[in-house]
């Protein structure tokens, strides 16, 4: 038998270790918030359904911790992470909606079909706030605490595992 | 109910799976008298049924929109016209994974059912190996990616109204692809039963081969139609980018067409038996590799959100198990393979294992490329991997094997002088050398273009010369199918050369009524205007172009915006000419009222695609000659078998 | 004896061209291969002048700006922190490029530190796409999007 036959077997395992390694690695490629730990910017936003207020950074200051999430009718991750935000809100949180380039219509369509989870939903055409938060893409939800200043970010859908976290998260906020 | 029955077929046929694997096993252990032996051939058969009910389950779910069924509801909606409704169904993972299982077991009862050329120890050992591979993605399809879940409620409205994927290329070209993957599968098994049983013949070449040949075919009209579509679609003038989606496409077609050619040699010469094993676990490995890049999300991780790393794992899993375990059992069992015949260097056989080998080097170095941001990855740097990097360096692979394909086909199995055709190679070298003159001195062409010019119009003359003093009637199909194929490989890299070396491109800020020029024609931009359509609107450029001072066209390449979901497409216009494309692409307007304009004159740029095609009817004319051959061999064997009955009878 | 002799031959052959291949490849990739910057690696430790690299980063809201000739294009990407490295380019802008959006700018660095853009790549929209995947193109959206299956688990 020749070594050589065991070559071909050899740089496979080679490139499966690498694979593998890489797909265990958690991808850093999500750009986080330099605004966490800082104080919202002003705005104010235009209700983006017929059904909820718009939103205004002022109705971050009521001393109760929300979430405010950034989301889309266009994104398909927002529809996967729909039933976690029902979930949460039926926990008793607070949960502000921007919808991001976005139309009433979409809006209203997409809320019948998962669920409308928000209290408020603000319509920024601009990315304009979502960009002043320091989120870069679409879904990302915030924590902000009573006192309008951003305690957490999440990146993503929110999974179901991401629940108790920011449960945990605004729990955190309160004091 | 519906989508319960595809379901229940779809579980029916992985037990089935098992029972084929457990048959070949046991005709591996018992022979192939046992009693569960004698149910593989059948549990493959019955398998390929039902997995095509399942499958017709599903575009019936997709046809009548039932929204209740999860797939449907993500990927389709009521208003889509019938054709993309039921394009849709193979249109996302877990429908074009049961495509994939569907086109792969109707290949197994295929075998199963006709294939009678080999020892049936080693059938039998091929239909484990198909079986097993089989099971693989029946665990994968049933446990991780459903596709005839339910909802708990049925969904009002299907999401799927992307307007950007309703379109006929998107429907057809992952199909086309997957089923080039899976002939490479049966292939594959082929390889393995060969190997098991320590039966690598002829026989086992010709049995694989049209197999081979079809994938073959289907790859490269994937690539011909997937680089066609990159090429009109993007507005970006290119037809190939080396992206790792388009890589994962190539990769599999060289090993394939690596594999096409030893396997012939096996087939006639019984030589490169070794090798053939190889390329033949290669070449399914490249497919599934393509599969994991793209699916994975590893390399772009463009599918960070989008995709399960679950899924990534999975596809993993099973490349380690078929492929590892493929290269393991090649480890242990290659060595006690004989050698084959030999052969001298100056013989087709020669020529062969030359191409072979230029072709596994351009494979390595398009794998070494598409994998090294992965390897870059892992010490923290990010790299991207582009033309600069594989244009050069195939082409140092590429121009030898060009060379001798031009000569190999004329020369003779086992041994052959080179004087006998050195007629004909006279003639190439000094069409090559007149050309690399022509184009080089005289028209001041850069290397790569200019290799590529002078080596197409040599090779497009040479491929010819396997039929010069033939009754061209009596030419068999296969050997106009060599012809016709390697003659299409020096029209696409005619076009591509040209595309490279002449074309000619024009940037500019037009006011209407404006007039530009590019190459040999005249542009003037008439007028810009709004138009409206379904769910988009668009700024529309009216251009009269005109030929060489020619009869005018009315041309109107637009800037897109669709809502829902918003973004822009710049659709760009193309006039094809026989000598080649006038490419249109209008973009913003400035502030002062001028609007931007890309134009392209790219000379004999058609030719790329016409030359994938001519390529692939190469093929398709191979394999029709090759399953005529068996076919007449089949009724002849039979004929014999009979007269043979009738002798004894008669004795 | 001749035979075997051929086939030592061509064995050897074989070895030195898929050996060589292997070679040749790794030293082009060093050379080849396009490193990607974000503006504050690139403001830090720069580049070759000349060498064809990808920066990555935000489009400065207020810096697009349309030369004379009605084609060329400057702007400024700027990265997390206060880095902004100035952009030249030529052509069409891609689709969905516009201010405060992410690039990736393929291109190379100019002498007068400006970078030269020969393809920018916008950020697509279609679903969530982090900064890293700014780069895949729209063929590949296309065909990921087509394969995305989003929120069935």
């Amino acid at each position: 038998m020749s070594w050589r036959l065991w070559v071909p077997l050899l740089l496979f395992s080679g490139f499966l270790g690498l694979a593998a390694y890489q797909l265990t690695q958690p991808k850093d490629d999500v750009v986080e918030s330099r605004m966490v730990g800082r104080e919202l910017p002003y705005f104010t936003l235009p209700p983006a359904s017929l059904d909820r207020p718009g939103v205004d950074s002022r109705d971050f200051y009521d001393g109760k911790p929300k979430l405010l999430n950034i989301w889309a009718s266009w994104c398909l991750p927002c529809i996967a992470e729909a039933p976690q935000l029902e979930a949460l809100k039926e926990q008793g949180v607070e949960i502000v909606g921007v919808a991001i380039r976005d139309e009433p219509v979409d809006v209203m369509r997409f809320l019948t079909q998962h669920g409308n989870p928000y209290t408020r939903i603000g319509r920024d055409d601009l990315s304009e706030v979502q960009l002043g938060i320091g989120s870069s893409g679409v879904p990302e939800t915030f924590v902000i605490d009573g006192k309008g200043v951003i305690r957490y970010q999440h990146i993503g859908d929110i999974r179901e595992e991401h629940v108790p976290i920011l449960l945990e998260e605004l729990r955190k906020a309160e004091s | 109910m519906i989508a319960e029955i595809g379901l229940a077929a779809l579980w029916l046929a992985a037990a089935l799976a098992v029972l084929q694997l457990a048959g070949g096993l046991a005709a591996l252990r018992a022979g192939e008298n046992s009693d569960i032996a004698a149910l593989t051939r059948p549990a493959a058969v019955l398998q390929g049924g039902l997995v095509a009910i399942a499958f017709a389950m599903l575009l019936w779910v997709f046809a009548i929109t039932d929204l209740s069924v999860k797939l449907v509801a993500m990927n389709s909606h009521t208003a889509k016209p019938l054709i993309f409704k039921l394009s849709g169904a193979w249109g996302n993972h877990e429908g074009s994974m049961l495509l994939w299982v569907t086109v792969m077991a109707l290949a197994g009862a295929l075998i199963a059912g006709i294939e009678r050329r080999l020892p049936e120890k080693t059938m039998q050992a091929t239909l484990a190996a198909q079986g097993f591979v089989a099971l693989g993605f029946y665990a994968f399809l049933l446990l991780s990616s459903n596709p005839f879940e339910r909802l708990p409620e049925p969904a009002l409205e299907g999401l799927g109204l992307n307007p950007l994927l309703q379109d006929i290329g998107l429907a057809l070209h992952p199909p086309t692809l997957y089923f080039g993957y899976v002939g490479l599968s049966v292939a594959f098994s082929f390889a393995v039963g060969a190997l098991v049983t320590r039966n690598v013949t002829p026989d086992f070449a010709r049995a694989m081969r049209p197999w081979i040949l079809g994938a073959w075919v289907f790859l490269t009209l994937g690539i011909t139609a997937g680089s066609y579509w990159a090429y009109y679609e993007l507005g970006w003038g290119g037809y190939w980018f080396w992206d790792p989606v388009e890589n994962a496409s190539l990769m599999p077609w060289l090993a394939a067409t690596a594999l096409l050619h030893s396997a012939s040699v096996l087939a006639s010469r019984d030589a490169l038996r070794v090798w053939t094993i190889m390329l033949g676990v290669v070449a399914f490995s490249m497919s599934m590799l393509g599969t994991f890049l793209v699916r994975s999300g590893i390399l772009t991780s463009v599918h960070a959100f989008a995709v399960d790393p679950e899924r990534g794992s999975f596809i993993l899993f099973l490349l380690a198990l078929y492929i590892g375990g493929a290269l393991l059992l090649f480890a242990l069992r290659a060595g006690t393979i004989s050698e084959g015949e030999r052969f001298s260097i100056a013989s087709r056989e020669g020529a062969l294992v030359v191409n072979n080998v230029m072709l596994s080097a351009i494979l390595a170095v398009v794998l070494l490329g598409t994998l090294y941001p992965l390897l870059t990855e892992a010490f923290d740097v990010r790299v991207s991997v582009g033309p600069p990097y594989f244009n050069p360096v195939s082409a140092v692979f590429v121009f030898p094997m060009l060379a001798v394909m031009a000569v190999g086909p004329l020369l003779r199995w086992r041994r052959d002088s080179w004087s006998r055709v050195s007629k004909e190679m006279a003639l190439t070298v000094a069409l090559l050398l007149v050309a690399l003159v022509i184009f080089g001195v005289v028209s001041q062409v850069a290397l790569l273009p200019l290799l590529g010019l002078s080596f197409a119009i040599a090779l497009g003359v040479a491929s010819f010369l396997p039929l010069r003093g033939r009754s061209l009637r009596r030419v068999p199909i296969a050997v106009w199918g060599m012809v016709i194929a390697h003659f299409g490989l020096a029209v696409a890299l005619l076009g591509m050369a040209s595309e490279s070396a002449f074309s000619t491109e024009r940037l500019a800020a037009l006011a209407e009524g404006e007039r530009t020029s590019v190459g040999p024609w005249a542009v003037e931009l008439q007028a810009v205007e709004p138009v409206a359509g379904p769910n988009w609107t668009a700024m529309a450029a009216r251009m009269e172009v005109s030929y060489d001072g020619g009869k005018p066209i009315e041309i109107e390449p637009q800037s897109r915006n669709f809502w829902a979901p918003a973004q822009q497409t710049t659709e760009s216009v193309l006039v094809t000419r026989w000598n080649g494309q006038l490419y249109a692409v209008v973009g913003s307007s400035s502030n002062d009222g001028r609007w931007q304009v890309r134009l392209w004159w790219k000379p004999l740029v058609t030719l790329i695609w016409y030359g994938g095609l001519l390529v692939a009817l190469g093929g398709i004319l191979a394999l029709i000659g090759r399953v005529r051959t068996d076919l007449k061999r089949r009724t002849a064997a039979r004929k014999g078998a009979a007269r043979r009955l009738e002798m004894e009878k008669i004795s | 004896m001749k035979a075997k002799h051929q086939r030592l031959v061509l064995v050897l052959l074989a070895i030195v061209a898929l050996v060589g291949a292997a070679l040749l490849a790794v030293y082009a990739l060093r050379n080849q291969a396009s490193y990607f910057y974000l503006p504050e690696q690139m403001q830090a430790d720069p580049p070759a002048v000349g060498q064809a690299v990808r920066l990555g980063g935000m489009v400065a809201p207020g810096s697009l700006e349309t030369l004379p000739d009605g084609i060329t294009v400057t702007f400024t990407v700027t990265g997390r922190e206060a880095s902004a490295i100035p952009v030249r380019y030529a052509g069409i802008l891609p689709d969905l490029f516009v201010e405060g959006s992410g690039v990736v700018a393929e291109g190379r660095l100019a002498a007068d530190g400006t970078f030269e853009a020969d393809n920018l790549l916008a950020k697509h929209d279609e679903n969530y796409v982090p900064r890293e995947l700014q780069d895949m193109s729209e063929h590949q959206a296309a065909e990921m999007a087509e394969e995305t299956t989003v929120g069935l688990e």
